[in-house]
């Protein structure tokens, strides 16, 4: 795949800068835009919840953003990449190209999104005086899972989407289920230890505690932890692998 | 001779049926109800034909008879159910000039994306930008967006940067005229030019006269099965009483093409 990937790289590139081009319309506002979005939906997050959770969370702040950040990489990478298969329907059907590829273009300018928001995490973190530790150097685990496993999702919604079209509704009350279950602006102490356990069951949740346990705790998860971390990601990419590679052919039926 | 393109009983299908458009919800309930139904539709069926270096096949066919299905399969955007093809050498398609740009991009960007999508390198699409622009007379443009640009404009960018191919394999899907008489002259020379570099060419035309002129081999297809397949002249006038309606298709079914 990489040497297929190498010989497409101009087509790569050229729809990396399309899909940059069209998200932010070439203004400096459409890309500070994407950055303020979530940075106004955490201070309201922020101006709810911190009376009833901040109390009893220390660097309510940081705990709040984490989940934020993590969650809206999430939702942007995968509600952008649902789309990119049918978007580009009037290429593939037309030149033989990797399908692929478009999706991965698609989810080069949520990686940038993600990446910008990181570093204004990172400030509030500073801000918010909790101690930078060598322990940080572990984020990149949680975020190369994150990658995979956003690009696994997105190429099995993309899949989906072309046979389904009513799959955008079903995604977006589904995002909204992971969104509440994801503990991303309340604690799951006051749980019993069994439904703690459920959470695990939950991807982002694991992603966001891993954030969590590094930054907030400054412990390292164990290696289970980690290996459920890897576990989801490569699992997702598997299926949406698999999916594109079966129905390499059948897309364009449905067109 | 040297065989460049050589397709075995090849057999394509397109699934029809109201599967489409329906969305899981519905799609769910046929299923449920047993009333999901996909049939299957042979577009192409069990065509065969080989290609020698230096020719140039003519497909013929009234509307739905399989030509541009084929071209997808020879392309390798559509897989064939049955049977096989062999390229002797890269493939490229020049169809449906005006479609797959992007009206938000600008000429230059759509140019370069295009070029990407053709197989071209950047290297040499930086080599032959100046030219594209000269040739489209585009120049003025380059920076505006897609969607500005006329018609006829967006397909003489679309010619200009397709004709740069020089395919082993060159397929031509109905693009021989573009654009206005001059540039028509102009497009009409340099696709004479491309043809008589590439090593095989293919040609989809409703023009008769076209066929006759351009090519030595004809491929005739009708719904899908193969009617005829050798050279040009005696399937050409055959086609013409076919189309005048002198000539019912069983007739030359069965001289057996």
């Amino acid at each position: 795949m990489l040497e297929k990937l190498k010989r497409h790289q101009f087509l790569f590139e050229e729809l990396v800068k399309r899909d940059f081009a069209k998200k932010y319309k070439r203004t400096i506002l459409g890309m500070a835009w994407s950055i303020l979005a979530p940075l106004m939906n955490l201070l309201i997050m922020w101006l709810v919840f911190s009376n009833f959770f901040g109390n009893n969370v220390d660097h309510y702040v940081v705990y709040l953003f984490a989940g934020q950040l993590i969650f809206s990489y999430f939702t942007d990478a995968t509600n952008l990449g649902m789309n990119s298969l049918l978007m580009n329907a009037g290429i593939f059907t037309k030149v033989n190209v990797p399908k692929y590829l478009f999706l991965f273009s698609q989810n080069v300018s949520s990686l940038i999104n993600f990446g910008l928001n990181l570093l204004i995490f990172f400030t509030f973190v500073a801000i918010d005086g909790v101690p930078f530790t060598w322990k940080f150097v572990f984020l990149l685990f949680p975020v190369v899972c994150l990658i995979v496993f956003n690009l696994g999702l997105g190429l099995i919604l993309s899949a989906l989407f072309v046979f389904f079209r009513d799959m955008q509704y079903l995604w977006g009350i589904l995002t909204q289920l992971i969104m509440w279950m994801s503990a991303i602006f309340y604690t799951i102490d006051s749980y019993s230890h069994t439904i703690q356990c459920m959470f695990l069951l939950n991807p982002l949740y694991v992603y966001i505690r891993y954030f969590r346990k590094i930054i907030l705790d400054g412990t390292i998860p164990t290696v289970q932890f980690h290996l459920l971390a890897a576990a989801f990601a490569i699992l997702s990419f598997g299926i949406g692998a698999y999916m594109y590679k079966k129905y390499n052919h059948e897309f364009l039926y449905y067109v | 001779m040297e065989t460049m393109l050589k397709v075995n009983d090849v057999s394509i299908s397109y699934k029809i049926g109201d599967f489409k458009d329906i969305g899981l919800k519905e799609w769910t309930m046929r299923h449920l109800k047993k009333q999901y139904k996909v049939e299957t539709f042979m577009a192409v069926d069990h065509v065969s034909f080989a290609l020698n270096k230096g020719e140039m096949l003519g497909i013929i066919g009234t509307n739905g008879a399989g030509k541009s299905t084929l071209l997808k399969a020879i392309t390798g955007v559509m897989e064939p159910r049955g049977g096989s093809i062999e390229r002797g050498g890269s493939v490229s398609a020049l169809l449906e000039l005006a479609s797959g740009f992007d009206g938000d991009l600008t000429v230059r960007e759509n140019a370069y994306l295009r070029g990407a999508m053709l197989g071209y390198t950047r290297d040499f699409m930086d080599e032959t930008y100046e030219h594209i622009l000269d040739f489209s007379e585009l120049r003025a443009f380059q920076d505006r967006p897609f969607k500005q640009l006329s018609t006829g404009m967006q397909s003489r960018l679309a010619f200009a940067i397709a004709s740069l191919v020089q395919p082993e394999i060159l397929i031509l899907d109905e693009v021989l005229s573009v654009g206005d008489g001059a540039f028509q002259e102009k497009s009409a020379k340099k696709m004479q030019e491309i043809i008589e570099h590439g090593a095989a060419t293919i040609l989809v035309s409703h023009s008769l006269d076209q066929i006759r002129e351009l090519c030595n081999k004809v491929l005739w297809l009708h719904k899908g099965k193969q009617i005829a397949f050798g050279d040009t002249e005696g399937i050409a006038d055959q086609y013409q009483d076919f189309l005048d309606g002198k000539l019912p298709i069983e007739a030359v079914q069965a001289q057996g093409g």
